[in-house]
């Protein structure tokens, strides 16, 4: 299994961010998803995140809510989940899940983590786990040996972001606009500020997510964060090519444009 | 404890207000700990972007609820805007077919905008003028949170979005009406299941991009703290006031109290100040559909598993992976897979007790009101008053069942001329 820590201090090394790439699990198809992801590793993505799709994504802007859907339709299941991280990381990226935290509470903290770190996967990402609510998750994580990675927002004070940072393993989310996913024609002018608040509070990579969607955005955020997040701009991709075969292509086209902005 | 709660002097004689500082320093029992967790129900599983906005309303709340000029200010709009205090009726040709049981019905359908919704939009509303707020948004099922939200906008001056399931827009047009001559934008939600819980979605992603200037009026006892906790202060009016006039009618306390339970703030708001009256049973109506077996129902309590949604630790329509099951109901206020954390821990400690009214059993009990009574209540308020049927029946002809009737049921003609054939 590769580990966030690995893909890190090898992007400091060659000095520039990691790309960081999301798809949910199930999406166009469940094949279709390990294509797609193994299509944007061979290009350049350093760590997939798969979503895992749930009813009720209230963080997500139309595109995710879109493809999850679908996701959901063609029956996706957390084993399926499973074996989609099993199939990605086998690709030598690290692979994380990110997932509302209903279904993982509901399969138990404890089979969750230790079923992800079986099928190879790294971590987690839980957009809507406060700390408050997160020590069952913290203990299941650290024994089964997978990160946690939590979100911070243009909105925190310091005292929430030292809260958050405390509980977060590999890096640190920050979101880049108060909002839902989905890509924008600018990115969110709050990030760069947010990346330095927190930096103050850990040592750990920060990388930006929301709204960046292409190479130059790719760029901007490269200069200042750790990592660059993106997700509905793959999807979009996906969504309007014709066939598979197209689809993988502009995505392996998508990625090798944003691998290009991370070394700029 | 209230003096009221004691069975003394009403609290509220003795501050003039009808409700006072002590009704909503939340002594009763039942006030959730510091992180808003009723046992180990409610809490906040909401992204952080939100946690300084909740904590934002909630450090407002908790100075307004001490303060006399707020509660002076929500008294004023509660008695000469909401019509308050609203009577109780005593309905004994309904109450025939209860065994014979005496049947009171506290008369939310009589507010201003016709249901129990006002109570609490009026209090948020006041409140999001402290946090200096100018927009608010809402969800909406059967369209009276949203009339009343509209309402408290136009009264305030404040820009407003109700968001609406699209089934929920057609089964209540009239209030979508209402709603756009008050000067609200609704907007139709065609996600999911198009009805209450994809609209409470859409206000989240709303919420989460506009949090600096709007206020997300949360309409009933669910969501993350603090909604549950202040949602239920202000609906809390109902049975403060219902207590005190079934002690002037009746000589005593009732037997039980009786409401429908949709996300819950009806029933919370009636139950609360009884909580401490041990002798008092305390009955909640869920939505059963079209029954508990046909899988068509919004049996949250009764059929659920603990989960989470909407940001809150709660009882939940869920499968087994987590994944919510869509509810069905033929009221659209009652149309909800999830119910408030409060519900979930009176549940579990066992001093509320939760059943199923069917569809049928509704619209029979709605029927039945509108003959005997000439009162056409609300059909989420049907399922209580169908409940209350029943519990006549158990407790025989020496019990007293208190009814909170939540509202009236103008809104429903629509599904009431299709089932009745009228
Ligand atoms: C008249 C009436 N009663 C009850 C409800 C159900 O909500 P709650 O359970 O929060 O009282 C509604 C919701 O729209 C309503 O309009």
């Amino acid at each position: 299994m590769t580990t966030l820590q690995t893909v890190f201090e090898k992007a400091r090394s060659e000095n520039r961010a990691a790309l960081v790439g999301y798809l949910p699990a199930g999406f166009p198809t469940k094949d279709g998803a390990v294509a797609a992801a193994t299509a944007m590793v061979e290009a350049g993505c350093d760590v997939i995140e798969i979503g895992l799709p749930y009813s009720d994504p209230l963080m997500d802007g139309p595109t995710i809510q879109d493809a999850v859907h679908r996701s959901l339709t063609n029956g996706t299941r957390i084993a399926d989940v499973m074996r989609t991280v099993e199939g990605v990381a086998r690709t030598g990226a690290a692979t994380l899940v990110m997932t509302y935290w209903n279904p993982v509470d509901r399969y138990g903290a404890e089979r969750f983590a230790r079923d992800l770190a079986s099928a190879g996967g790294a971590g987690t990402i839980t957009p809507d786990l406060t700390p408050e609510e997160s020590d069952p998750w913290l203990t299941a994580s650290r024994e089964a040996g997978i990160d946690t990675v939590f979100l911070v927002a243009p909105s925190s004070p310091d005292e929430r972001i030292e809260r958050v940072v405390s509980c977060c393993t590999g890096f640190v989310y920050a979101a880049s606009l108060m909002g839902v996913t989905g890509a924008r024609e600018t990115v969110g002018s709050a990030a760069e500020g947010l990346v330095k608040k927190t930096r103050a509070h850990t040592s750990l990579p920060v990388c930006v997510g929301l709204g960046v969607g292409n190479g130059s955005q790719a760029a901007e955020v490269a200069a200042y964060a750790d990592g660059v997040i993106v997700g509905s701009a793959f999807i979009r991709r996906l969504l309007d090519a014709p066939d598979e075969k197209s689809g993988l292509a502009s995505v392996r086209e998508l990625t090798y444009e944003l691998a290009r902005g991370v070394r700029r | 404890m209230t003096q009221s709660a004691q069975g003394g002097q009403p609290a509220s004689e003795a501050e003039g207000t009808l409700i006072t500082p002590a009704d909503l320093a939340g002594t009763r029992g039942g006030e959730p700990d510091v992180h808003g967790k009723f046992g180990v129900f409610g809490g906040r599983y909401v992204p952080e972007a939100l946690i300084p906005a909740l904590d934002e309303v909630a450090a407002e709340y908790d100075k307004a609820r001490t303060d006399l000029g707020f509660i002076r200010e929500f008294d004023h709009l509660l008695r000469t805007y909401a019509g308050r205090p609203t009577t109780i009726t005593e309905v004994a040709r309904f109450a025939e077919q209860a065994g014979g049981a005496r049947i009171l019905l506290k008369r939310e359908d009589l507010t201003h905008t016709g249901a129990h919704k006002i109570n609490n939009v009026l209090g948020q509303a006041l409140l999001t003028k402290r946090l200096g707020k100018t927009r608010v948004i809402a969800e909406t099922g059967a369209g009276q949170h949203g009339v009343a939200t509209a309402t408290a906008a136009a009264l305030m001056g404040l820009e407003c979005v109700i968001y609406m399931g699209a089934v929920d827009c057609e089964r209540q047009a009239l209030n979508v009406a209402r709603m756009k001559l008050l000067g609200a934008t609704v907007v139709p939600v065609t996600n999911g299941s198009q009805t209450l819980k994809d609209a409470i979605n859409e206000a989240f992603r709303d919420w989460v991009t506009n949090v600096d200037h709007t206020h997300y009026l949360f309409g009933t006892v669910a969501g993350p703290h603090p909604f549950p906790e202040i949602v239920r202060d202000f609906a809390s009016i109902i049975g403060v006031e219902a207590r005190r006039q079934v002690l002037e009618l009746t000589g005593r306390l009732p037997d039980a109290v009786a409401a429908a339970v949709g996300g819950g703030s009806n029933a919370i708001g009636i139950f609360h100040a009884f909580i401490g009256d041990e002798n008092v049973q305390l009955h909640g109506y869920e939505a059963g559909g079209r029954g508990a077996e046909s899988g068509e129902h919004a049996l949250t309590l009764t059929k659920g598993s603990v989960g989470v949604l909407h940001g809150s630790r709660t009882y939940v329509l869920q499968d087994e992976e987590g994944q919510t099951i869509e509810s069905h109901s033929i009221s659209a206020g009652l149309d909800y897979p999830g119910v408030g954390p409060e519900h979930a821990w009176l549940k579990d400690s066992g001093r509320a007790v939760y059943h199923g009214i069917t569809d049928a059993e509704a619209m029979e009990a709605f029927a039945l009101l509108a003959r005997t009574e000439g009162i056409i209540p609300a059909l989420e308020s049907s399922h209580a008053l169908a409940g209350a049927l029943k519990l006549g029946r158990e407790l025989g002809p020496e019990a007293t069942i208190l009814v909170n009737l939540s509202g009236r049921g103008d809104k429903d003609m629509g599904t009431a001329m299709k089932y009745f054939n009228l």
